[in-house]
C-alpha cells in the first residue's frame, strides 16, 4: 500500500485531517433535503457578478487552480506514450520561465487521473514527484458491469498503485428512490479502496433533478466517500454551476452535522480560466477557505490548463498569448 | 501582495471599477448645476453639496429651487404637453426609445456615477439598476406605440408633477417617467436632495437624444420644493416615492384639489419561511432581500417570519452566510453591502437599533472603512411583534426576526402590519406557498425569491405603504384619465315640508347593519318630504357610533372576499330578481321623492346594472405577465376589502347599485351611505337583499348627513377605501382625512356622472373595487 510522504502543494485528500469515516444512513435526513432550482440558478447567474480577481491576485487564483486539476485522459486510444507525456506536463504544467517570473517554481496539478491499464505506466512516469494517481474504476463511466467485477476492479487498480479511484455510482438507484441500495454500494466500493480514497462520481447530469443531486451527494457521504463529483465527462450533461452549488451544500451541512471535510470534484465542461475562478470563488464562499486545496477541490478537466497558461502569460507579459506558445499534454 | 503570499491565503483583491469617466462628465458640466427646464440647464444658484457616501468627498454643487424655478418649469411642461400628445403613440415611442437607447450606450457611466453618488455596489447599480432602468423605457415605448388602439377610452393627464427618493435615484426616474411620457404628459421631477447628480445626467441624455423641450423638466432642492411641485396649481398629477411621513403629507397638501395622487411608501415586508423551504437558497434569498443596496429598499425584506422547528438551524446558517458578506467601498466590484446614504440616516439607523432591548442581536464582524457612511449587516432574533423593530422600518441593514407554528400563523404574522408592500413565502409545495401567497396583504409577493423587478409587472402597495401601481397596464393608469368633458356637479337640497301623519301603516325604517335592521345609536330620524312638501316617511340619521358598527360588521363579513365569482354573480343576478319584481314600488317611491316619471327608468336601469356587474362577478380577470424569468407573474386581482361608499344623491337607487355592484362583485363589503336628499329607497332596497341570499356584513346602508358621516368614514383605520359621489362638497374632506390609513378614495370632485350612462359603470369601478398584486412564481424541477 501506499505509504510514501506527501508534499503539501499535491497531496491527497485529508492528509492533514481526519478521513471521512461515514455513517449510519439517515434517510430522514436525505428525505428532507431540498434544492430550489430557479433560486440555485440566480444564485449562481449573479455570482461571478459579485466576486472577481484582479492583476496579482487572479495570477495566484489561477496557479491554485492549477495544483487543483487532475489531469485527465479517458480515451480507448491512450497509450504509455500519451500517458508519459501528459504526466510530465502534470510535473510542469506551466512554462519555467512564467513560474520563475510569478514566483511559484515548483507548481504542479492535483493528480493524474487515467483508466486502470494506465495506472503503471502513469506511476512509473509520476516516480517521485509526489503526484497521486486516479483511476476510473467499477465498470466507468456507465457503472453497469457485474457487481463483483466492479468491486475487483477497485481492488486491482488500487494493487496497481492508484491512490485515488473513482468510482461510478449505479444511476438507477438514485432515479428509483432505491438510497439503500446506493448506500450499501458505495459502501462496498469503500471497503474496497482500503487506503486509497474513493470519489464518488454521481453522474448529476443523468439524475434528473437537483434534489436528487443533493440527496445522492448526501447518501454517497454518508456511505464514506472522499469526494463527490459531478460527472464522468461522458454524460451530455457534465459540470455547471448550478449543481456544484447543490453538491457543496450538501458538503457543508455534513460537515456542520459531523466535522469531516468531504472533497468536492467537478468535471467536464470547464475549459476557460474565468470559470475555474467562478468555481474557486464559489467553493471559498460556500464552503471557505479549508476547502481551496487539493486536499478538497480539484477541477475533472482536460483542456482548462490550456486556458489558464495563456493567461498566466499574459500575467506576465501584459501581452495575449497564443496556444502553441505552451507545451502540450 | 506577491503570487504567493496570495496563494497561500486565498483572498479577494481590490477590484476598483474605473470612475474617471464619471468625474470627467461632472467636471465638463463645471461640477456645479442648476435645473433642467425647458430642454435648457439653468445657470446654477445659491445651493448645497452632492456627495459620495463612502468617503464624504464633495461631487458637485446644486441648486436649490425657488418657486419661481418651479413655476417656469410647470410652465414649460405646461407648453409642451399638448405638443407632445399630439406627436402621437408611434412618434413618442421613437422619443423613448431612443432614451432607453442612449441609456444603453452611457450605461457604465450612468452606473459609476449612481454609486458615487448614492453608495450602492458598483455591481447593483451595473448589474440591477441600469438594466432596469433601459427596460423600463423599452417597454413604455411599447406602451405609447400601443396606447391609442389599446387605451382608446384614455388620455393624457397633463403635467406630472413627481417626487422620487435616494434608494434608487435613476430606476425611481425611470420608473416615473417612462410611463408618464408614454401616455402623453409631460414631467417636472425632482430627484432626492441626497441623489440629483444621475437625473441630471439623465436630462442631459435626454437633450442628446433629441426629446422635446420642456418634455422632460427636473429641478433639484430638498423637500420644500418637492412641497412645491406638489402644491402647484398647475400640476395634474402627483406621484411620489418615499417615506409614509411624507406621503400623508402629500396627501393631506393635495385634499380636493382634484389632482391625481399614486403614493409608493414603507414597509417591513416579511420574509416567511416554512420548514420544507430550500433552507440555504431562502439564506441566499435573503441577502437578496435586506442587504440589498443595504436594505434601504421600500419592499426589503426586512422581518423575517420562520417557521420554529426550523428556526435554529435557519439563523445559525444566516449568522454564517452574514460572515461572508464583504462591506466596503461601493466601487469596488467584489463589496456586497456598500455605504449608507448619508450620516443622518447611519444615526437614524443606529438609535433605532440601540433602542432595542429585547432579543439577540448578531451583527457581522469585520472592520468597517474608516471613513465613509457604513453600518454592518446586523440580525435580531427573538423578537415579538410587539416589539418596536417588528413595526417599524428601520431603512437599513438590519433585519428582524420571530417564529411561528402555523400556516395560519404566519400569514397572521406577516399581516399583523400597517404596511403592506411586498412577501416572500418559501416552501418547496407547491400546495402551501400558493395558499399562503394571495392571503399576504401586499401588492407584490415572491414565492421562493426576493426583489425581482420588471417593467412588465405592476409594482405598489396597499394599506400604508402607499396606492397605485408601477410598470404593467395597471401603471398606466395613473398617467391616464377617461377621454371626456367634465362638468360641475350642482348640490342637492332635501325638500322641505310640513310633518304630519303619512299615508298608510306608519312604517320605520331603520339603518341596515350585518344584515339585520338596526335602530340609530342617537335616536334621531328625519322627515323626507316630496317636491311639494308632503311627508313621505322618516330615516334614521346615523351617527359615528353606527357608522363604527357598519364597518365592524363588513369588517366581519370577510369571508365573502374568498367565495367565488360564480357565487357572488348568482347573488347579484337573484338581487336583479327580486328588485324586478318590486319595481313598481321602487318606480313609485323614486317619483314620490324626485317629483317627475324618472322612476321607472332608474329602477331598469339599476337591474340593467345588476345584470351588468353579475356578469362582471366571474370575469374581471388577472393577467399572467411576461416577466424573464422562467415562471409566471400573476397579476391578480385581489378586492380592496372594506369600502365605505357615499351614493350618489341625484339617483338614489341607481346610484346605490352602482356602488355596490361592483364592490361586492369582486369580493369587497360595503358601508353605503344612501342619497341624502331623497334617500327612502333604501329601506326597500335592503328587503331585496335580505331575501336574495346575501351574507350579511357584506352590505351595510346607513343614512345620515353626507357631510358629517364623510370624515368620520374617511378617518376610520379599519376602511381601506371611500368612494364619494355625493352631492355635498365632501371630497376634499374624504381626502385629508383618508392620509390617516393612507386608504385609497375616489371622489367625484364636484364634477357630475352620468349614472344613466356607460361611464355609470364598467372597467373604472372594477378597478377601484381591486387592486392587482402580482405574485411572482418561478420554477424549475
Amino acid at each position: 500500500m501506499q505509504t510514501e510522504i506527501r508534499t503539501p502543494v499535491a497531496g491527497l485528500p485529508q492528509t492533514t485531517e481526519a478521513r471521512n469515516a461515514g455513517m449510519e444512513l439517515d434517510l430522514d435526513r436525505v428525505m428532507r433535503v431540498q434544492a430550489n432550482r430557479p433560486a440555485i440558478e440566480r444564485r449562481v447567474a449573479t455570482f461571478p457578478g459579485r466576486r472577481t480577481v484582479k492583476k496579482n491576485y487572479q495570477a495566484a487564483w489561477l496557479c491554485k487552480a492549477i495544483t487543483c486539476i487532475d489531469l485527465t485522459t479517458l480515451a480507448g486510444d491512450d497509450t504509455e506514450g500519451r500517458v508519459r507525456r501528459l504526466a510530465a506536463k502534470a510535473r510542469q504544467p506551466v512554462r519555467a520561465d512564467l513560474l520563475d517570473a510569478l514566483g511559484m517554481k515548483g507548481l504542479r496539478v492535483g493528480a493524474v487521473c487515467v483508466y486502470h491499464d494506465m495506472i503503471a505506466p502513469a506511476r512509473a512516469a509520476l516516480e517521485g514527484s509526489g503526484i497521486p494517481v486516479a483511476a476510473v474504476s467499477t465498470g466507468f463511466p456507465a457503472g453497469l458491469s457485474p457487481f463483483h467485477l466492479r468491486l475487483a476492479e477497485i481492488e486491482e487498480s488500487v494493487k496497481a498503485g492508484a491512490e485515488e479511484i473513482d468510482i461510478v455510482i449505479s444511476r438507477r438507484h438514485v432515479l428509483t428512490g432505491n438510497w439503500e441500495a446506493l448506500y450499501e454500494e458505495i459502501r462496498a466500493f469503500r471497503a474496497a479502496c482500503g487506503p486509497a480514497h474513493l470519489k464518488a462520481i454521481l453522474a448529476t447530469g443523468e439524475l434528473g433533478t437537483l434534489r436528487n443531486v443533493a440527496r445522492a451527494s448526501l447518501v454517497a457521504m454518508m456511505a464514506g466517500a472522499d469526494f463527490i463529483k459531478t460527472s464522468t465527462g461522458k454524460e451530455a450533461v457534465n459540470a455547471t454551476l448550478p449543481v456544484s452549488l447543490v453538491m457543496i451544500r450538501a458538503i457543508r451541512d455534513y460537515f456542520d452535522e459531523t466535522g469531516y471535510r468531504v472533497g468536492y470534484k467537478p468535471a467536464g465542461g470547464i475549459s476557460k480560466a474565468k470559470d475555474a475562478l467562478s468555481y474557486l470563488m464559489l467553493i471559498k464562499e460556500e464552503l471557505g477557505n479549508p476547502w481551496l486545496s487539493p486536499d478538497l477541490f480539484r477541477f475533472g478537466a482536460s483542456s482548462l490548463l490550456g486556458d489558464i497558461e495563456r493567461q498566466l502569460e499574459h500575467h506576465v507579459t501584459g501581452a495575449y498569448s497564443a496556444g502553441y506558445r505552451h507545451p502540450m499534454g | 501582495m506577491s503570487v504567493k503570499e496570495i496563494f497561500e491565503t486565498m483572498n479577494y483583491g481590490p477590484a476598483p471599477e474605473d470612475a474617471s469617466e464619471a468625474f470627467a462628465w461632472l467636471v465638463d458640466q463645471g461640477d456645479r448645476f442648476g435645473h433642467f427646464i425647458d430642454g435648457d440647464f439653468t445657470s446654477p444658484d445659491e445651493g448645497f453639496l452632492s456627495r459620495n457616501p463612502a468617503n464624504g468627498e464633495t461631487l458637485a454643487t446644486l441648486t436649490q429651487a425657488t418657486q419661481a424655478d418651479v413655476d417656469t418649469a410647470v410652465e414649460a411642461a405646461r407648453k409642451a404637453q399638448g405638443k407632445w400628445a399630439r406627436l402621437g403613440g408611434h412618434g413618442r415611442a421613437k422619443h423613448l426609445y431612443a432614451i432607453a437607447r442612449i441609456l444603453q450606450r452611457n450605461a457604465r457611466l450612468c452606473a459609476v456615477l449612481e454609486t458615487l453618488d448614492n453608495g450602492k455596489p458598483i455591481r447593483e447599480s451595473r448589474d440591477i439598476d441600469l438594466p432596469l432602468v433601459q427596460r423600463h423605457f423599452y417597454y413604455h415605448a411599447g406602451m405609447a406605440q400601443l396606447m391609442e388602439s389599446e387605451l382608446p377610452d384614455r388620455e393624457p393627464v397633463g403635467v406630472c408633477g413627481q417626487v422620487i427618493p435616494w434608494n434608487f435615484p435613476l430606476l425611481m426616474l425611470a420608473w416615473k417617467v417612462a410611463p408618464a411620457l408614454a401616455m402623453g404628459n409631460t414631467v417636472v421631477l425632482k430627484p432626492a436632495e441626497y441623489t440629483s447628480l444621475t437625473a441630471l445626467l439623465f436630462a442631459d441624455l435626454c437633450r442628446q437624444a433629441g426629446l422635446p423641450k420642456g418634455v422632460v423638466n427636473i429641478v433639484t432642492g430638498d423637500g420644500a420644493v418637492g412641497e412645491m411641485i406638489v402644491t402647484h396649481p398647475d400640476v395634474d398629477k402627483v406621484a411620489f416615492t418615499g417615506s409614509t411621513e411624507v406621503g400623508r403629507r402629500i396627501r393631506q397638501a393635495t385634499a380636493g384639489s382634484g389632482k391625481a395622487l399614486t403614493l409608493e411608501l414603507g414597509g417591513k415586508s416579511p420574509y416567511v419561511v416554512f420548514e420544507d423551504a430550500d433552507l440555504d437558497s431562502a439564506i441566499e434569498g435573503l441577502v437578496d432581500a435586506i442587504w440589498f443596496n443595504q436594505g434601504q429598499v421600500c419592499c426589503a425584506g426586512s422581518r423575517l417570519l420562520v417557521q420554529e422547528g426550523v428556526a435554529e438551524r435557519f439563523h445559525d446558517k444566516l449568522r454564517a452566510r452574514m460572515q461572508s458578506l464583504r462591506i466596503g467601498n461601493p466601487l469596488d466590484k467584489c463589496i456586497d453591502v456598500g455605504a449608507i446614504v448619508d450620516p443622518v440616516q447611519v444615526r437614524a439607523i443606529s438609535e433605532m437599533v440601540e433602542g432595542c432591548t429585547e432579543g439577540e442581536r448578531f451583527s457581522v464582524a469585520t472592520d468597517l472603512p474608516e471613513s465613509g457612511c457604513f453600518y454592518p449587516p446586523t440580525l435580531i432574533t427573538g423578537l415579538a411583534p410587539s416589539h418596536r423593530l417588528m413595526q417599524e422600518e428601520i431603512f437599513g441593514p438590519v433585519l428582524v426576526s420571530t417564529t411561528f407554528r402555523t400556516p395560519d400563523e404566519a400569514v397572521q404574522l406577516a399581516n399583523n402590519t400597517r404596511y403592506g408592500l411586498a412577501a416572500s413565502v418559501w416552501s418547496e409545495n407547491l400546495n402551501l406557498a400558493l395558499d399562503i401567497a394571495p392571503r399576504i396583504e401586499a401588492g407584490v409577493i415572491w414565492v421562493n425569491g426576493s426583489n425581482m423587478f420588471d417593467a412588465a409587472a405592476g409594482f405598489g402597495g396597499v394599506r400604508e405603504s402607499g396606492f397605485g401601481r408601477e410598470g404593467g397596464w395597471e401603471g398606466l393608469r395613473a398617467y391616464t384619465r377617461p377621454v371626456g368633458r367634465t362638468r360641475q356637479l350642482a348640490g342637492i337640497e332635501p325638500n322641505t315640508g310640513e310633518n304630519g301623519p303619512a299615508e298608510g301603516i306608519d312604517r320605520t325604517p331603520k339603518l341596515y347593519i350585518g344584515g339585520k335592521q338596526a335602530r340609530p345609536d342617537g335616536g334621531y330620524s328625519r322627515a323626507v318630504f316630496s317636491p311639494r312638501g308632503k311627508l313621505l316617511g322618516q330615516v334614521p340619521e346615523a351617527n359615528r357610533k353606527d357608522l363604527r358598527n357598519a364597518v365592524e360588521a363588513a369588517r366581519g363579513a370577510g369571508a365573502w372576499g374568498r367565495t367565488s365569482g360564480h357565487q357572488r354573480a348568482q347573488i347579484l343576478y337573484y338581487m336583479a330578481e327580486n328588485l324586478s319584481a318590486r319595481a313598481d314600488d321602487f318606480a313609485h317611491k323614486i317619483n314620490e321623492m324626485k317629483g317627475g316619471r324618472s322612476g321607472e327608468k332608474e329602477v331598469e336601469a339599476s337591474i340593467r346594472r345588476l345584470f351588468t356587474y353579475a356578469a362582471w362577478a366571474d370575469k374581471f380577470d388577472g393577467q399572467a405577465r411576461g416577466v424573464p424569468i422562467r415562471g409566471i407573474a400573476l397579476a391578480m386581482r385581489a378586492p380592496v376589502g372594506v369600502i365605505g361608499a357615499i351614493c350618489p344623491d341625484e339617483a338614489p337607487l341607481l346610484g346605490m347599485v352602482s356602488m355596490m355592484g361592483p364592490a361586492i362583485a369582486m369580493g369587497n363589503r360595503v358601508v353605503m351611505l344612501a342619497s341624502e336628499p331623497y334617500p327612502l329607497v333604501y329601506a326597500d332596497f335592503y328587503q331585496v337583499l335580505d331575501t336574495s341570499d346575501l351574507p350579511g356584513g357584506v352590505v351595510n346602508i346607513l343614512t345620515g348627513k353626507h357631510g358629517t358621516l364623510a370624515p368620520v368614514m374617511a378617518a376610520h383605520m379599519d376602511v381601506d377605501a371611500v368612494w364619494s359621489f355625493s352631492s355635498s362638497g365632501i371630497s376634499e374632506v374624504i381626502e385629508r382625512e383618508s392620509a390617516g390609513n393612507l386608504k385609497r378614495t375616489w371622489v367625484n370632485n364636484g364634477l357630475v356622472r352620468d349614472w344613466f350612462l356607460a361611464e355609470g359603470e364598467g372597467r373604472d369601478f372594477l378597478e377601484a373595487a381591486t387592486e392587482v398584486k402580482t405574485i411572482w412564481v418561478p420554477y424549475g424541477a
